[in-house]
């Protein structure tokens, strides 16, 4: 091992003398690699949330000329300004995604106007053109067009009726997440309802594991999530013997039986669409939004338990979503207490700001916000 | 109670010997050069200004929370809820910097200070008031308060303190840019940094050259004794898990005011647990706190860059932090017998 350390020394060595020799010798520039860092909340192989980006960032790791660095488990505090740092000083990093919805304010914004000539790109799409500067930026997925798709599989796989979803906390993005994916299911079967659980945090395997046992004995038989990791609830709900809907990325290793399908990421679109607009020279996006049309999210590829029918329908809303001629919010809509959220007549687009700020659960989700 | 150069002398080679042991953990488990690790750490946390500024920010905090476990050791009480007054100090501050938010910075952040080291100290006093009063164990119930202390900070930011604002990171709201504490003049490493040396600069001032510290060390070696030469043992108790508290409270001030600008969950990410680390081994000493936790803070400063340039994992450093954890706690059972052990050494060879 100490071998291998030496030899690799050596070569940077020769690397770093070859490079000089070229210089003098007046050639043409060697190619300075684009540094890109990365820097996760979490542990990258949580088959989740960080994962999902990580391996959106292994795709960069195969372009020429891109060098990736990252770090994982850096919490949301001075620690990522000092990891962003680092990156910039120690590794040259001039690209840098932070990707936990925390490290945006202040954290980011604050590295930002630090070094103004390092382009920072946010996964939350929290970002302002009036109040934030134009080094930053952010970028998100409509992953709820999944969610819908998956509810859909899932309100057609359901024998109860009963559906589960394990929730971290009750903040718009997630209502969203519960609230496609009910009126998915219900849109193939009326009846069904979806039990929700807010465990209260990200990360709580213990009470993921939990709200899923809890879940099941309740008479649910397709569960799914909205947590950092979701592996602690696919594998509680395989064990069971019931279904399960990923998130985040794919899941059908942990649950190859049950495992229908599931709303995942595909960040390494977006990635790699920056990467190549910083090595022409430009800027990436400041505000870069998509779902399936885009290609920013996409469905798990269906699971064994899943009816043709099932298939079928799925691929009729998703060309209608694709299309624009289906619209997954639009009145009339009640929330679960009977008021009327969205008036008949109405439809929003994915775009609407409006649904940025959900504070409601929709008529069929058991559960309360607070 | 050992020499001071024998403490020095024993915690130098508990720290060789878990530097021995992590190297040799790198190279059969993670297949990498011990000495290149190495030496990415001493880049990473003392390298260069801004490595060594990157170290100091990280060690604020952690001096700060130890002395909540350090002060009530000094009475043989063992509190390990940092944490817990850490993140209510936090909720605290806030509350009170948004409510005064209009009447200036110094008076802004001095109402935060206060009301963060009330909090903070009443809530490690509880701490210790049931266990001089009550006899529950205060260990186990400064780690459960810590819990709690938890899902009240996510009560607060979640409900009653919530800037509606904040939609999918719940927070309070922002004291404003202007009521921020800054930077020491010539760096960019927090104010936090001052408060904790200076506190521990006036713990080891009471402790070593007051009555009250003379007591408190009286109480420590025997509260029989204590009691019956007449000292309030609990009065003394209550004073110094509040002053613990008040000090952990304040480096959840220092959070909201120097780095977040607002209270909410990223207050709990353990600066709270990592502050008992350092307490025990600086052996809850005052002045010994300020090097471990600067040591502390360089091993977090060195993680990122393991990460990127040898692949390792973040739970590297969490390990090492282990080892040293372990080695020092063992190295406590050499305290005066190390000299013994060293001449029976001499007189084997003499043999």
């Amino acid at each position: 091992m100490i071998d291998k350390f030496n030899i690799g020394r050596r070569a940077l060595l020769g690397g770093a003398a070859s490079a000089a020799a070229l210089g003098l010798a007046g050639g043409a520039q060697a190619q300075k690699p684009l540094v890109v860092g990365f820097i996760y909340v979490g542990p990258r192989d949580d088959y989740g949330y960080n994962q999902a980006h990580a391996e959106g960032a292994a795709v960069l790791k195969k372009m020429a000329g891109v060098k990736v660095v990252e770090e994982e488990k850096v919490p949301e505090t001075v620690a990522v300004e000092k990891s962003m740092e680092s990156m910039i000083n120690m590794d040259g990093a001039t690209l840098l995604f932070p990707t936990s919805f925390g490290y945006f304010d202040p954290h980011m914004l604050r590295m930002a106007a630090k070094y103004p000539k390092v382009q920072f790109r946010h996964c939350g799409g929290l970002w302002n053109q009036a109040k934030n500067p134009m080094n930053t930026g952010s970028y998100f997925g409509y992953i709820d067009e999944a969610q819908y798709l998956a509810g859909i599989v899932a309100g057609m796989t359901t024998k109860s009726g009963k559906l589960g979803f394990v929730a971290a906390k009750p903040i718009p993005q997630v209502l969203r997440n519960i609230n496609a994916f009910t009126l998915g299911a219900r849109s193939v079967n009326p009846k069904a309802t979806t039990q929700v659980i807010f465990t209260g945090d990200w990360s709580l395997p213990v009470k993921e594991a939990e709200a899923t046992n809890s879940m099941i004995a309740q008479g649910v038989d397709v569960v799914t999530c909205h947590v950092d990791s979701p592996k602690v609830v696919i594998e509680t709900a395989e064990r069971a013997g019931i279904f399960t809907s990923g998130y985040h990325t794919n899941q059908a290793k942990l649950a190859p039986k049950g495992y229908l399908t599931g709303a995942e990421w595909q960040w390494e679109k977006i990635y790699v669409d920056f990467v190549e607009t910083m090595k022409k020279g430009g800027v990436p996006g400041n505000f870069v939004r998509g779902g399936l049309k885009e290609g920013y999210v996409k469905t798990s590829p269906f699971g064994p338990a899943v009816s043709d029918a099932a298939k079928a329908k799925v691929e009729e809303v998703r060309k209608g979503i694709i299309d624009g001629s289906f619209a997954i919010f639009k009145g009339p809509l009640k929330d679960n207490k009977g008021n009327t959220v969205i008036a008949a007549g109405t439809t929003y687009t994915q775009t609407e700001p409006v649904l940025e700020g959900m504070n409601y659960l929709v008529e069929g989700v058991l559960g309360a916000t607070s | 109670m050992g020499t001071a150069l024998e403490r020095i002398a024993v915690s130098a080679l508990a720290l060789l010997a878990s530097a021995v042991i992590f190297g040799l953990l790198l190279v059969f488990y993670a297949g990498v050069d011990p000495f290149e690790a190495y030496a990415l750490m001493y880049q990473g946390a003392f390298g260069s200004w801004f490595s060594f500024q990157n170290t100091l920010t990280r060690a604020a905090p952690l001096i700060l929370t130890a002395l909540c476990t350090a002060l009530p050791a000094r009475l043989g009480l063992i509190i390990i809820g940092n944490e817990g007054a850490l993140v209510l100090g936090g909720v605290a501050a806030a509350a009170a910097g948004v409510a005064v938010a209009a009447s200036g910075p110094l008076v802004t952040n001095l109402a935060m200070a206060a009301a963060a080291m009330v909090v903070g100290g009443a809530w490690i006093a509880l701490a210790g008031g049931l266990r001089q009063y009550r006899g529950v164990n205060e260990t186990i119930s400064s780690l459960l308060l810590t819990y709690i202390a938890i899902a009240l900070m996510n009560h607060f930011v979640e409900g009653p303190l919530r800037d509606p604002t904040s939609l999918n990171k719940p927070s309070t709201p922002p004291i404003g840019d202007a009521n921020m504490l800054g930077t020491i003049a010539g760096s960019d490493v927090h104010w936090g940094l001052a408060f904790g040396i200076a506190a521990c600069l006036i713990c080891y001032l009471v402790q070593r050259f007051t009555t009250f510290g003379f007591a408190m060390q009286v109480i420590g070696g025997n509260p029989k004794t204590a009691r019956m030469m007449g000292l309030n043992v609990g009065r003394y108790v209550l004073i110094a898990c509040a002053a613990g508290g008040a000090a952990a409270g304040l480096a959840g001030m220092v959070e909201v005011a120097a780095v977040h600008g607002k209270a909410n969950a990223s207050l709990a990410v353990g600066y709270g647990f990592t502050g008992i680390l350092v307490s025990f081994l600086a052996r809850h000493h005052p002045l010994a706190i300020i090097p471990v936790a600067i040591l502390l803070g360089g091993i977090g400063a060195s993680g990122g860059l393991l990460q990127r340039r040898l692949d390792l994992p973040d739970a590297a450093v969490v390990v090492l932090q282990g080892i040293i954890f372990v080695c020092i706690l063992a190295s406590e059972t050499l305290y005066g017998r190390s000299w013994a052990w060293l001449w029976r050494f001499r007189a084997a060879e003499g043999r």
